[in-house]
């Protein structure tokens, strides 16, 4: 990793590290996955040991590929992004490095403690206090190096990626900090300073608003870059962009309750949350069709470039989950859904389909830059990734897809009596196949994932430069 | 005021915001503007050469 050279302007070695360990934390997120998905097919996998059953697995797989996959990712976009359209160099190297180094120790306390059981238990917010505090700690060094930099670029205009990621990092900030209050009464254990519905809502605002930023808009800026950059024209319109990051950040604050019908939440607060929803696939649409819509002129090259390949479908899988989730969000549609492998289709869909692909592509046009190499070392392998992770993505959503409409209608099956037709675990029964096909989907992705890191490994530790390439060319 | 009042002109408000965003996006002011900025990302393009000089010089440096 030390074979590249320094550059002259930007801060490239942190952008260096994180890319390197959005590879590094992919590989083991998704192994985590796959575990877990065999475990549902095959719950012999739970070893009968508590540190690794199911309940403390799961969490290690959202932390692991959210926060440690999907975060490095962000941070190493950002920072690269940053630098680039505002021609300047981060603030501060020290800070940078610490975020680096912050954000790495927070990943592997997370992994400590949450096989050891020890968890808030508020999902997507599981880990304890302490390492809470160091996540805001971390997160607010990140925002003063991200927004500081932009402050002072020497270009005049602030590109629109940068408003996406600045979004994206003030908005996280304010939800982790909100709903991680809570009082200490151990060095491991703490309350809540929320109870009832109230905690339920924040819960979700929180919940929501981290799909909306964490998963959204920190991708969207992502995306804003590397798509008009790898197609080499520029975004098809910045108006319909400025337009539609206003729109998607003001609705999205509000849909959280869609992840609470028919609970103990007011009534009109659910019917609330569907129609911001219902609206919020406009401006999700605006997005697809501007990235989209950027390759207009440049479809040829899709046949060739695997990034690009990786790039566009990351955007269909966007436009695909964020017209399923308004659909969902009905409070009918949700009587059947809620509680069924449909959501984790849906979320998947946006996880796969959407974050992990653009990750991809992102890492695979910046890698070269940063590493100062032409080019990746095999296009072919990118290519058979691409592959791989298309095919399962489909295997995966597939399976939910079936897997979840059946199960919510064998819940609601009354015989004439009134008595319910099924019982539970006849429909765990019904589901197995299922299970089994998304385990086969998700190994899919995890091989992709290992073809990666060789074909990264390859193209850093090669010796050729970009510029002793160029030379024997 | 009445809480219903409140919430009638706050729809307006925003209602308002919103066209006022979509005009301002779409006005001929920030047609140049906006060209300018959708061109950022292709605009430090020499940074990439100016790369390869500096790793070109050390390449030098090893080779001596
Ligand atoms: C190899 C790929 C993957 C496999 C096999 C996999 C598998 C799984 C499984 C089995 C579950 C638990 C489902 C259940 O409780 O019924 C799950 C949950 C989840 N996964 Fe993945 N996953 C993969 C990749 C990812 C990625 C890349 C992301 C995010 C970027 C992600 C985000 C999530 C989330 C957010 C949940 C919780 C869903 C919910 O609570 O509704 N997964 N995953
Ligand atoms: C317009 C955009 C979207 C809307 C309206 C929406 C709506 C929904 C709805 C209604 C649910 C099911 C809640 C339930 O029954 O429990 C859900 C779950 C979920 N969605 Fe979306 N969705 C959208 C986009 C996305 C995207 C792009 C992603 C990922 C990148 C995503 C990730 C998730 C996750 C992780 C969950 C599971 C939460 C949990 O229960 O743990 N959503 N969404």
């Amino acid at each position: 990793m030390s074979t590249a050279i320094e550059h002259p302007t930007y801060n490239y070695k942190v952008v260096r590290q994180f890319a390197i360990m959005t590879v590094v934390w992919g590989i083991v997120g998704m192994l985590v996955g796959v575990w877990i998905a065999a475990q549902l097919a095959w719950p012999a996998l739970n070893f009968d040991l508590p540190w690794t059953s199911f309940g403390r697995l799961r969490p290690l797989h959202t932390n692991a590929v959210i926060f440690a996959f999907g975060g490095s990712a962000l941070f190493a976009t950002s920072y690269y992004v940053v630098q680039r359209t505002c021609q300047a160099r981060l603030i501060s190297d020290g800070l940078a490095a610490f975020t680096f180094w912050g954000w790495q120790l927070i990943i592997v306390l997370a992994a400590i403690t949450l096989p050891l059981g020890l968890t808030q238990g508020k999902e997507y917010a599981e880990l304890i206090w302490p390492i809470d505090i160091l996540i805001a700690v971390v997160w607010v060094s990140y925002a003063i190096v991200f927004l500081g930099t932009i402050y002072v670029r020497k270009t005049s205009h602030i590109y629109v990626a940068n408003w996406f990621f600045a979004a994206f990092i003030l908005t996280v900030a304010i939800l982790h900090i909100v709903n991680s209050m809570a009082i200490p009464v151990t060095w491991t254990h703490s309350y809540s300073i929320y109870s009832g519905a109230t905690d339920a809502m924040v819960q979700w605002w929180y919940g929501h608003n981290a799909v909306g930023f964490f998963l959204t808009a920190g991708f969207l800026g992502m995306m804003y870059y590397f798509v008009p950059k790898q197609a080499e024209r520029p975004v098809y319109s910045y108006r319909l962009s400025i337009v539609h990051f206003w729109a998607l950040i003001c609705v999205y604050m509000w849909a959280g309750p869609h992840h609470l019908h028919y609970t103990a939440l007011p009534d009109w607060a659910q019917s609330l949350g569907m129609i911001m929803s219902l609206i919020l696939l406009a401006p999700s649409w605006g997005g697809m069709i501007n990235g989209m819509m950027t390759l207009s002129g440049a479809w040829h090259k899709l046949r060739t470039d695997p990034v690009l390949r990786f790039l566009v479908v990351s955007l269909s899988f966007y436009g695909m989950s964020t017209f399923e989730g308004p659909m969902m969000s009905i409070k009918t549609v949700n009587a059947l859904s809620h509680y069924t492998d449909w959501t984790i289709g849906h979320v998947h869909a946006g996880a796969l389909g959407w974050v992990a692909m653009i990750s991809i592509g992102a890492v695979y046009h910046l890698i070269p830059k940063v590493f100062d190499k032409k080019e990746m070392y095999s296009v072919d392998l990118i290519n058979v990734h691409f592959w791989l992770s298309t095919v399962g993505t489909v295997l995966y959503i597939a399976s939910m897809w079936v897997n979840g409409i059946m199960q919510g209608l064998m819940w609601r099956a009354v015989n004439a009596d009134g008595t319910l037709m099924y019982t539970f675990i006849e429909s765990v029964e019904a589901s197995h196949p299922g299970f089994v096909v998304r385990w086969l989907g998700g190994v899919l992705w995890l091989v992709g994932m290992l073809l990666m890191a060789y074909n990264v490994y390859m193209t850093v530790s090669s010796k050729a430069s970009e510029k002793a390439a160029a030379q024997t060319a | 005021m009445d809480i219903n009042v409140f919430r009638g002109l706050m729809s307006v408000v925003l209602l308002i915001a919103f066209l006022s965003i979509v005009f301002w996006a779409y006005s001929k002011n920030q047609k140049k503007p906006f060209d300018e900025a959708a061109n950022l990302p292709f605009a430090d393009e020499h940074e990439d050469d100016h790369n390869q000089g500096a790793s070109s010089s050390l390449e030098k440096k090893k080779h001596d």
